[in-house]
């Protein structure tokens, strides 16, 4: 598009300049969330990879995920799971063209921010207790 | 100047010039995930932790080992999808917005296929 001006438009106000909404919380813990879990599929591939080659190597790896960090890590990846999971239905729902109005939007947001520590907890219990 | 209209020269195309194909496909592996997601955690979260003959039994199980080699290669799939979408919005520099899209492209590709030869690897030892 050589003969299209692209450098003299007005620019949208930089983030900073809104007052902050749950959606945006929302939204940006879909991102975070996503980029956080590239470290959890290193540590799960990893340790895939370990219990391949041989116990020895495995000792360690097994160790290390489940060391207080590994553990801290792993409930860290697996609230960004809950919340990627149930954000990424709701953009899904989107996709369809439905809840797209302000006040089911707030709404849907609120569902996510307070189910995805919910849902950690559902699957921690049942993991523990099963 | 070519004698297109503006409407066809931008029609199908993103600034990635690769039409909705990449919205498409982050949308396919999202829904597959959600079930690969719920039959993956619960067998790794109860491997996780255990001994290494429990851990290889696990996933010497034929249902288990198929999850887990779907879950790795749908999820990273998805993963690369995503990360090139942040270096997109973020990287401006255009040698390193090339080099980590490559690096992107090449990491989860290594990483896939690495996965998927170690839950092979203990899937065919029973």
């Amino acid at each position: 598009m050589t003969d299209v001006n692209r450098g003299n438009r007005p620019l949208s106000p930089h983030l900073q300049v809104y007052r902050m909404y749950i959606t945006m919380v929302v939204s940006g813990l879909h991102r975070i969330s996503g980029f956080g879990m590239t470290i959890s599929a290193v540590l799960i591939i990893w340790w895939f990879i370990a219990a391949a080659t041989s116990p020895e190597y495995f000792a360690v790896v097994n160790g290390l995920l489940t060391s207080w960090i590994g553990t801290l890590v792993m409930l860290a990846s697996l609230y960004g799971l809950c919340h990627h999971l149930l954000n990424g239905i709701r953009h899904l729902i989107w996709d369809t063209g439905r809840l797209f109005d302000v006040e089911t939007i707030d709404k849907t947001a609120w569902f996510v921010l307070l189910g995805a520590p919910a849902l950690t907890l559902l699957v921690l219990l049942i993991v523990l207790l099963g | 100047m070519s004698y297109k209209t503006d409407y066809a020269r931008a029609h199908g195309w993103g600034s990635a010039h690769e039409g909705v194909h990449h919205f498409w496909v982050q949308r396919v592996t999202a829904i597959a995930l959600i079930p690969l997601t719920i039959f993956f955690i619960f067998p790794f979260a109860n491997a996780l932790g255990g001994s290494y003959e429990a851990v290889r039994a696990t996933y010497q199980n034929s249902w288990n080992a198929f999850i887990a080699v779907s879950f790795v290669i749908v999820g990273l799939w998805h993963l690369k999808l995503g990360l090139q979408v942040i270096i997109e919005d973020y990287v401006h520099s255009k040698p390193l917005h090339l080099t980590l899209l490559l690096a992107n492209i090449i990491l989860n590709a290594a990483f896939g296929i690495a996965g998927v030869l170690a839950i092979a690897k203990i899937a065919f030892s029973a």
